[in-house]
């Protein structure tokens, strides 16, 4: 296979929300929802995120199809960068890059029909005649696997698992590129997380479509990603090949993320060292000194106190932020093998 | 739908009956004589006749039957001959005045043009203004703007219309002398000119009046685009690359007209009862002033039939915005 094709391209992406406070709401500080973070999505991939709640996997996925402002770093999709570009031209862009909802409820309009909200972007973004556009609404429904005849039915008539396909079906109307789906089966039971996720797959085979996938589901996330991002606090802590980083976890975190996954196997599970991380995840607005990891870090040297490790390649492929992995600090007790 | 309508129609029916027996009964226990107005040298005995005249000297519950057979049969045929030329109503008791002694539904039917015009006009008035404001002071929430009509609402809220209107009418007519004070209902509207006089008699009643209905109209608007604007459905608007304009006025506005369209539908029986104090200040004689003065008078089937009617307004206007809900928001289904 050729060299892949970069499909996005992130460097230092930042998006701070401001706090204000006072008698005349000054902007007294900000949280660092997502504080410089840099990865690439070639074409075709899958990109996993994920981390606990409240570190930025959300933020950062909206930021990418810049439904944020955001304060600094470039996105470039296809080598345009969106950050940069008007409201205008970022509008002509949409139709490249889609997003999938967390909330399959609240994402849609709920005084629309279902044809509705899908032609919306089509009659937005083409322009079709009214039995092309009937037709174009027949088939992605098709594709998505929901009962044509369901057309002028109303979100609130949907179950979950079927409002989420209504999404994803809205979000292929103009043949994306790119999509970003923000943890598209969190608001659904497992037996329906399947199929979304096995529909995703097949969509992806079917059109060639590129994937940024934001899950606190590792499982999940194992199942569907070519590689995994893991992010802690507003950074990407390290970034490898799905198999890499489920086998040879290189950060501390990603560590004790993965030994929280639970085993089906009983005789495994009854053996597992579960490491389990003290404290909570420093705020946002206010975070430590060094690595943000710092606070929790089982194997916390002076040096992460002091200085922000630098997110580099430690092995072809595999990045990671982590002082332990740093060559001159090969003496250090406590160094990951 | 229309089953749900026809159940809310029936059982609106001894809601309505209830609302009678109360007004009637209140009237009864409320003090005043009807006589008080008579003058002192009329002899007592001739008094008594004239009370016997009104109907007084029958026991409560056959006046309550009599008055209800009045309103709910003979009315409506009267109704019936005005427009068919019928005579089904010749020479049946009809609700009489005690002021006077001409049918209550005449006078009514007299003086509703004018709280129509000039209160229905407020309405819509206020209305439309508040409509953009409030759009608009969500859309950007906490701006100078959205400030400035916070701060006009309260006035408008808190500024009662016997102040606001006296204030008006001290500023525009004796100051600058721009408006006439008093509203001339006598005034016909045949051609320009007279079409302007019209304009100017009418500004100063309709303004104080929306200065009311703007303050509320407008944060029930704003509270609601508020909600919507945080949706989760709207970023999926933008997502899909909707312009700005879209966005707000299709998809957000859309879903935050529906408690907005029902506080508006629920105001509208307030027109049909005039505004009492308002027709007072700039001398409108609309249904408003006819209640207050009725109800000096003591002018019992008046003030009872004038009361009737609002209620029975306000039952069916309340319907109708649980209609409007059902026809707004997808998501309501009665049946």
């Amino acid at each position: 296979m050729s060299v892949p094709h970069k499909l996005v391209e992130v460097r230092d992406l930042k998006m701070h929300f401001p706090i204000r406070g006072g008698l005349l709401q000054r902007v007294v500080g900000a949280v660092k929802a997502v504080d410089g973070v840099s990865f690439d999505i070639y074409q075709g991939e899958t990109l996993g995120l994920v981390g606990e709640s409240g570190c930025g996997k959300s933020t950062c996925g909206r930021a990418l199809l810049r439904l944020y402002e955001v304060t600094g770093g470039s996105i470039l999709i296809e080598g345009k960068d969106i950050a940069e570009v008007n409201a205008e031209e970022l509008r002509q862009m949409r139709p490249t890059m889609q997003m999938v909802f967390q909330d399959p409820q609240a994402s849609l309009n709920p005084r629309m029909s279902v044809a509705n909200i899908i032609a919306e972007p089509l009659d937005e973004h083409m322009k079709l005649s009214k039995s092309e556009r009937q037709a174009r609404i027949a088939e992605l429904m098709d594709q998505v696997g929901l009962n044509r005849d369901f057309a002028n039915r109303y979100p609130h008539e949907f179950s979950g698992g079927q409002r989420q396909r209504i999404g994803i079906a809205r979000a292929l109307a103009l043949n994306p590129k790119f999509i970003v789906c923000d943890e598209p089966i969190a608001a659904l039971d497992v037996s329906i997380q399947a199929q979304v996720v096995n529909l995703l797959e097949d969509l992806q085979d079917r059109l060639g479509l590129t994937y940024l996938f934001i899950s606190h589901d590792l499982s999940m996330v194992r199942h569907i990603a070519t590689r995994v991002a893991v992010m802690y606090l507003g950074k990407i802590v390290e970034l490898a090949p799905r198999a890499a980083l489920y086998s040879t976890p290189q950060h501390p975190y990603t560590q004790a993320l993965l030994s929280a996954v639970p085993d089906p196997d009983p005789a495994i599970a009854a053996n597992r060292h579960r490491q389990i991380l003290t404290g909570d995840v420093p705020s946002p607005a206010n975070p430590p000194k060094g690595c943000n990891f710092n606070t929790r870090c089982p194997k916390v040297m002076e040096i992460c106190r002091q200085k922000d490790p630098e997110f580099r390649e430690v092995s072809p492929g595999c990045f990671a932020a982590c002082h332990l992995l740093n060559d001159d600090q090969n003496n250090k007790p406590g160094r990951v093998t | 739908m229309l089953t749900f309508t026809i159940r809310r129609l029936i059982l609106s029916v001894p809601t309505l009956l209830f609302i009678a027996l109360v007004i009637f009964l209140l009237l009864e226990l409320a003090p005043g004589d009807p006589m008080a107005q008579v003058p002192m040298t009329v002899p007592p005995e001739v008094k008594e006749k004239m009370r016997l005249a009104l109907g007084l000297g029958e026991p409560g519950h056959i006046r309550f039957w009599k008055w209800l057979v009045q309103f709910f049969w003979i009315e409506p045929l009267n109704l019936f001959d005005h427009y068919f030329g019928t005579t089904f109503a010749e020479g049946k008791l009809r609700v009489i005045s005690w002021q006077t002694r001409s049918p209550v539904m005449d006078i009514v039917v007299q003086r509703l043009p004018q709280t129509l015009w000039v209160v229905g006009m407020a309405y819509i008035v206020g209305v439309l203004i508040a409509l953009p404001i409030g759009i608009y002071s969500a859309y950007r929430q906490y701006s100078l703007f959205d400030q400035a009509g916070t701060f006009v609402s309260m006035i408008g809220y808190s500024v009662p219309p016997f102040f606001s209107g006296v204030l008006l009418i001290v500023i525009f007519s004796v100051q600058l002398g721009w408006f006439p004070s008093i509203y001339d209902t006598t005034h016909v509207v045949n051609d320009w000119a007279s079409f302007k006089v019209q304009l100017r008699q009418m500004i100063m009643p309709v303004m104080v009046l929306a200065l009311q209905t703007t303050a509320q109209i407008s944060r029930y608007m704003r509270a609601s685009m508020l909600d919507n604007l945080n949706q989760d459905y709207v970023r999926t608007a933008r997502s899909k690359g909707m312009s700005e304009m879209v966005v707000v006025m299709v998809h957000v506005l859309r879903n935050s007209m529906i408690p907005v369209v029902t506080v508006i539908a629920l105001g509208v029986p307030s027109i049909f009862g005039g505004a009492i104090i308002t027709e007072q200040v700039f001398k409108v004689n609309g249904i408003g002033q006819l209640l207050i003065t009725a109800i000096q008078a003591n002018d019992l089937p008046m003030v009872q039939t004038l009361t009737f009617i609002f209620a029975i307004l306000i039952v069916v206007f309340n319907l109708i915005a649980d209609i409007l809900y059902g026809v707004l928001d997808p998501r309501i289904r009665y049946d």
